[in-house]
């Protein structure tokens, strides 16, 4: 059981960064989800904290003593790695018993342990088999099985799921949630996909080109993103843009999009200039007063709701309303925003201004 | 019409196939029956003319290699009295006596010393050189894996000169040492180049995994990748052994007396008694057997895939 601490980290390699200057702490029993897009350093991050490659500059903390110079092997911690990288010359009894081995355990306990992480992760009957010719999601309960086996500080998983098919990774994801929450070790988990992020997670630390961009809860991250980024990356369909040149003063409650007038949170932060107003598509509703308008272009029925796709003068925008309102194409319609759910961004920065309703779950770490 | 698949090779293509192999296998394999029938032919039947296919076979020749003979007078036969054991008697039909034993034994024993030796030192130093090429940041990497082929670029014994004057100075001359010596430096560039290539496709996540298991560098290397090398290990090390224990040129120059292999040597019993072909067959079919076993011995970890795609799938 671990806290770890990730302090001002950055790794080089060569003359390309891949992660800049990361700062965030895991507590102690937390599933922690480090989501982002391919090629964003989460990965190089995750082997940073497991000690399989060495920060550039920054300290990282695992139980408050600085590990930056202890080679994995000392770190007590289990990597289930992305495409396990089960020993393919042992059967699945020796490798999950191997970490054991290396401690000199007694051969009657690696047994018994053994029997135990088998009956916990219901591979029993796989055992003496080798993992040459098991399936996915079998090798997926080795690998874990391996990790657990040896009961370590955290365990570190990049992307253990994404070579499972669709259907078996949902049931894996309950799984691994399920032992997570049996063992209540720390655990670190890699992910591109933003809904197994928001669905498994503690916490979440959205990534992208090396930089950490917002630390949170999931529902803190959806509701209240720190950057457009985060906002398109989360939610599906992601948060709708509109582009305007207005300003927002300190305690200001509207922004004028043309002619309309839009409720927002008070602004804890002024602005003036190129702004963006971010909404939900579950937060645009129909309003046939509004002054805020919008042609349909293309609907998209869901079963119990319906995704319906606008074009205003302000940019195209999606808005997720219950399907028995019947809605034609090339229908003009008004709009209204939900005020208590509205973002507003720095158009130039990317970043969002605070507000009373974000104030203080922008964190950046 | 019949269905037909593309992927299975229909019944004539099998039979074609078929034929090719088994009458490329009679070509390669011929010369080499042909010497084995030879080792227990006569020294008459062998340079029968037309060539005997049928012979009483007789393991006169492999006697001879073995041995060195003297040819006697009726009264110093007498003298020596009867033969006592089945291979005196089989060269006495001849008139002659075994006088000792020939210096085969010792030149095979040279050669597995040597083949063997030199094998064995050609993996120990190229895996752990493919191992940290293929793994750690070597400074100038690219320009020493050049470099290290380059030794091959030209025939190795082009500088036997050099070589040969080089060994004298260091008294390595007619030594095992000498020619294991030499033997793992014109292997070793082949050895590093090959098994890099095999360690290369090794998954780096293993160690990763084993070291995050508690395992040392050395342990992961150890417990880890070397198993699942061992393909790549066998095929390097037949291939060692067959360029050491075939080498000739090298040998001649570089060693008489002492450590002399049975390459150089086995010629050289042509003259012991006139043409003893037969016994010049029966060195060359023993001197085959040691790389046949060892290859056969390490087949089957030439045919196995061993990843059995345990990272990807
Ligand atoms: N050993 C390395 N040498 C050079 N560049 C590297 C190395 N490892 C990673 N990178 C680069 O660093 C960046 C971040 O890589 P990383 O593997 O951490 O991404 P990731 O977020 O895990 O992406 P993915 O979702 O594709 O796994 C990438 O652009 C990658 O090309
Ligand atoms: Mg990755």
């Amino acid at each position: 059981m671990a806290q770890i601490r990730i302090q001002n980290v950055r790794k080089e390699f060569g003359a390309f960064t891949a992660v800049r200057s990361s700062t965030f702490t895991i507590e102690d029993g937390e599933f922690f989800m480090l989501l982002g897009p391919s090629g964003c350093g989460k990965t190089t991050t995750l082997r940073m904290m497991a000690g399989l490659e060495l920060p550039t500059s920054g300290e990282i903390f695992i139980d408050g003593e600085e590990v930056g110079m202890k080679p994995a092997s000392k770190r007590d911690i289990a990597f289930v790695f992305q495409m396990f990288a089960l020993y393919p010359h042992m059967n699945v009894r020796k490798n999950i018993s191997y970490p054991l081995v290396s401690q000199g355990m007694k051969r009657e306990e690696v047994k018994t342990r053994v029997q135990e992480v088998a009956r916990i992760l219901k591979i029993e009957n796989i055992l003496d088999r080798p993992v040459g010719g098991l399936s996915g999601g079998d090798r997926q309960r080795v690998a874990l099985g391996r990790a657990i086996v040896r009961q370590p500080k955290a365990f570190f998983m990049d992307e253990p799921l994404g070579a499972l098919d669709a259907e078996f990774r949902e049931h894996m994801a309950e799984e691994l949630r399920a032992l997570h929450d049996r063992m209540g070790a720390t655990t670190v988990y890699v992910t591109h996909d933003q809904l197994e992020a928001m669905q498994m997670g503690d916490k979440i630390v959205v990534m992208n080109h090396g930089v950490v961009e917002q630390f949170g809860k999931p529902q803190q991250i959806y509701d209240w993103p720190a950057t457009k980024f985060v906002a398109q990356f989360i939610g599906s369909p992601s948060m709708n843009f509109l582009d305007f040149e207005g300003m927002i003063g300190i305690g200001g409650k509207s922004v004028d999009l043309g002619e309309a007038k839009i409720e927002v949170p008070a602004a804890r932060e002024g602005r003036a200039g190129k702004l963006t107003l971010g909404v939900r598509p579950e937060h645009v509703r129909f309003a046939t007063e509004s002054a805020y308008r919008g042609r349909v272009t293309a609907v998209e029925y869901l079963g119990t709701t319906q995704i319906v796709t606008l074009r205003s003068s302000h940019g195209d925008l999606k808005a997720r309303i219950p399907s028995d309102r019947p809605v034609r194409e090339g229908e003009l319609v008004g709009l209204a925003f939900d005020a208590r759910t509205l973002s507003l961004f720095d158009a130039e920065t990317g970043k969002a201004l605070r507000s009373d309703a974000n104030d203080g779950v922008l964190g950046h770490g | 019409m019949s269905s037909y698949s593309i992927t299975e090779p229909s019944r004539r293509q099998k039979w074609f196939a078929g034929v090719l192999v088994v009458l490329y296998a009679l070509i390669t394999i011929l010369p080499l029956v042909w010497i084995i029938g030879t080792s227990f032919k006569t020294p008459s039947d062998a340079i029968a003319y037309p060539p005997k296919t049928f012979f009483t076979p007789t393991v006169e020749g492999y006697v001879n290699v073995f041995t060195t003979r003297t040819r006697l007078t009726e009264e110093q036969l007498q003298a020596v009295g009867e033969p006592q054991t089945w291979y005196d008697r089989l060269v006495r039909k001849d008139g002659l006596v075994i006088s000792g034993p020939s210096r085969f034994a010792e030149r095979f024993t040279n050669s597995v010393i040597i083949g063997f030796g030199s094998t064995v030192l050609c993996i120990v130093l190229g895996t752990a050189a493919a191992y940290a090429f293929s793994r750690f940041k070597v400074p100038l990497k690219d320009d020493l894996l050049f470099f290290i082929l380059s030794t091959r670029m030209m025939p190795p014994i082009a500088v036997a000169i050099p070589i040969f004057l080089m060994f004298r100075s260091l008294g390595l001359s007619d030594t095992h040492a000498g020619m294991i010596l030499l033997y793992t430096a014109v292997n070793l560039s082949l050895s590093v180049w090959l098994l890099k290539g095999f360690i290369d496709e090794i998954p780096v996540e293993y160690e990763e995994a084993a070291l995050i298991d508690g395992y040392t560098r050395f342990q992961a290397f150890y417990k880890v990748v070397l198993p699942q090398a061992a393909t790549g290990i066998a095929s390097t090390a037949i291939f060692c052994l067959i360029f050491a224990w075939n080498e000739y040129a090298f040998a001649v120059l570089l060693t008489s007396g002492n450590a002399q292999t049975a390459p150089p040597f086995i010629p050289t019993i042509i003259g012991v008694s006139g043409q003893d072909w037969p016994a010049v067959a029966a060195g060359a079919t023993l001197f085959l057997v040691p790389v046949m076993v060892f290859t056969i011995l390490l087949r089957k970890h030439l045919l196995r895939g061993i990843t059995f795609g345990a990272v990807r799938k």
